[in-house]
């Protein structure tokens, strides 16, 4: 089987699946192979009772022993699957603590600390620790989502107004793509979380990093860039930690230079591509609440330059 | 062929057109236009020398994207997303006021038509309302507008929606009796 599971939770997932596949396909090749042997054998042609009487009890006999075989294999099915049930319904104290939102469409990603100030909001992206157990809490702003990331655990729904949580305990560094698995609108599609897992120095190095208050533009565009998004309609919606942004209604971008995507997904994260965005985002991802911010050719690269510094 | 059925032929190309007429005027209610169609307004307003605002009397022109936006359901409820997320609840609360005055009634100090409630939002009024001009792209700010008008059932009520935002127990905006502006006299 081609599944590859790289966390404790896809891992069960797998166990469950492999265990009943195999046996599943012994029991449907033998129900097959009883069907074509009814099909094919030849009725006896003399009316003789006593013959018949003894295949019946011999057939009864038979019966009795596959409806008990297969009460047998249920029962192993359902014990298969209690046991790694509890796997996936462990939870371990130590564990780290994320809050991803949903939202049409992009994901809020927030790793959560007793003390507030070591908080951090990040947006389409989530790094995890190899080799321990990550809760994800899931809440969803507008519509109903689904966080699936295949290789590390099942679906799990992002409700309105509902708290909802996934566990994940990776177990080796590693890529992998998560996404959106309701549809929630017309840009369902392109609501990408890529995931990447750390070892736990790097996790640890990475989360210091996005602690930290964006960086103070050094270039004269730069500061320019700065002031446009400052004074210009980036405000309203987008957030940057360190500045006068604040605003919670789109992804924040205190670190968005070092994300791997922009707009979850549907483009990838470079100069060329945030400038093309800037000028028309609706012409990459039509129906995304990001409107043409309407920006002077010049505000644009200049923005771009700010926030291309922003890693 | 005989001319009677020339005469049905006729009858029915006519209704066909009728029926694709009505059909194609029901699409423009939904009709979602991403692209935006109404020019940024200009950067920066005159000097202003005092705190007087135009109101009633120096109402805007009636413009044509006002009718448009307030005609189309996906643009109100853009609106209606708008309003919350540009916290236009922090002072009027889901249009019953607070610290800013209530948006559902009938009294409008400048003016409550579309056109006038853009330019609200544009230029700002005195006493707290701040300008956002350059800060939402215009065709936002006519989304929101299109949406404060619905809150005192002034949309067509074929645009205005069916649920509420918020927790007000209040009819559907489809469902409220249309308030006829009125402007109060002394602006307070």
């Amino acid at each position: 089987m081609t599944m590859a599971p790289a966390a404790d939770q896809a891992q069960a997932i797998a166990r469950v699946w492999q265990a009943m596949f195999w046996p599943n396909v012994a029991i449907y090749a033998a129900v097959l192979v009883a069907l074509g042997w009814a099909l094919w054998r030849r009725r006896d042609q003399e009316d003789d009772r006593g013959t018949q009487d003894r295949q019946e009890r011999h057939w009864s006999r038979a019966l009795l022993g596959w409806t008990a075989f297969i009460a047998v294999v249920l029962t192993v099915y359902t014990a298969v699957s209690f046991v790694q049930d509890r796997r996936l319904m462990a939870r371990a104290p130590d564990a780290l603590r994320v809050r991803v939102t949903g939202k049409q469409w992009w994901w809020q990603v927030e790793y959560l600390d007793a003390d507030p100030s070591r908080q951090v909001v990040a947006a389409n992206e989530l790094h995890l620790p190899a080799g321990r157990m990550t809760r994800i809490e899931l809440l969803s702003d507008d519509v109903i989502h689904s966080l699936w990331i295949p290789e590390l655990n099942g679906k799990q729904d992002l409700i309105p107004g509902r708290r909802t949580e996934l566990a994940v305990t990776p177990r080796a560094p590693g890529h992998f793509r998560g996404e959106c698995a309701e549809f929630c609108g017309l840009q369902h599609a392109h609501m990408l979380l890529p995931v990447t897992v750390d070892s736990p120095q790097a996790f640890a190095t990475w989360l210091d990093a996005q602690r930290a208050p964006a960086p103070e533009p050094v270039s004269a565009a730069a500061q320019r860039g700065r002031h446009v998004f400052e004074s210009g309609p980036c405000v309203m919606c987008h957030a940057i930690a360190g500045t006068t942004a604040g605003s919670n209604t789109g992804p924040d971008l205190t670190h968005v230079a070092s994300r791997p995507t922009l707009a979850a997904g549907a483009l990838p994260n470079d100069r060329a591509h945030l400038t093309a965005w800037l000028v028309n985002p609706q012409a990459f991802k039509p129906g995304t609440n990001m409107p043409n911010p309407h920006l002077a050719p010049q505000d644009v690269a200049d923005v771009v330059e700010y926030l291309e510094s922003l890693r | 062929m005989s001319s009677r059925f020339r005469t049905i032929d006729a009858c029915a190309t006519v209704a066909f057109a009728a029926l694709a007429a009505v059909a194609l005027s029901g699409c423009e209610r939904e009709r979602r236009d991403y692209t935006g169609t109404a020019p940024p307004p200009p950067a920066s307003e005159t000097v202003r020398v005092g705190d007087l605002q135009p109101g009633e009397h120096e109402a805007p022109e009636a413009d044509p994207h006002g009718r448009y936006f307030e005609g189309n359901a996906y643009h109100v409820n853009q609106g209606t997303q708008l309003y919350k997320a540009f916290n236009c609840t922090g002072c009027h609360a889901n249009g019953g006021g607070g610290i800013g005055p209530a948006l559902m009634d009938a009294e409008w100090r400048y003016g409550g038509s579309i056109e006038q409630i853009h330019a609200s939002i544009v230029q700002g009024r005195p006493n707290g309302m701040p300008s956002f001009r350059g800060k939402i792209p215009d065709d936002q700010i006519w989304e929101i507008a299109a949406y404060v008008r619905t809150l005192s059932g002034n949309a067509p009520k074929y645009v205005a929606g069916g649920g509420r935002q918020g927790m007000a127990v209040a009819p559907p905006t489809s469902r409220l009796p249309t308030l006829q502006p009125r402007t109060t006299e002394s602006g307070q």
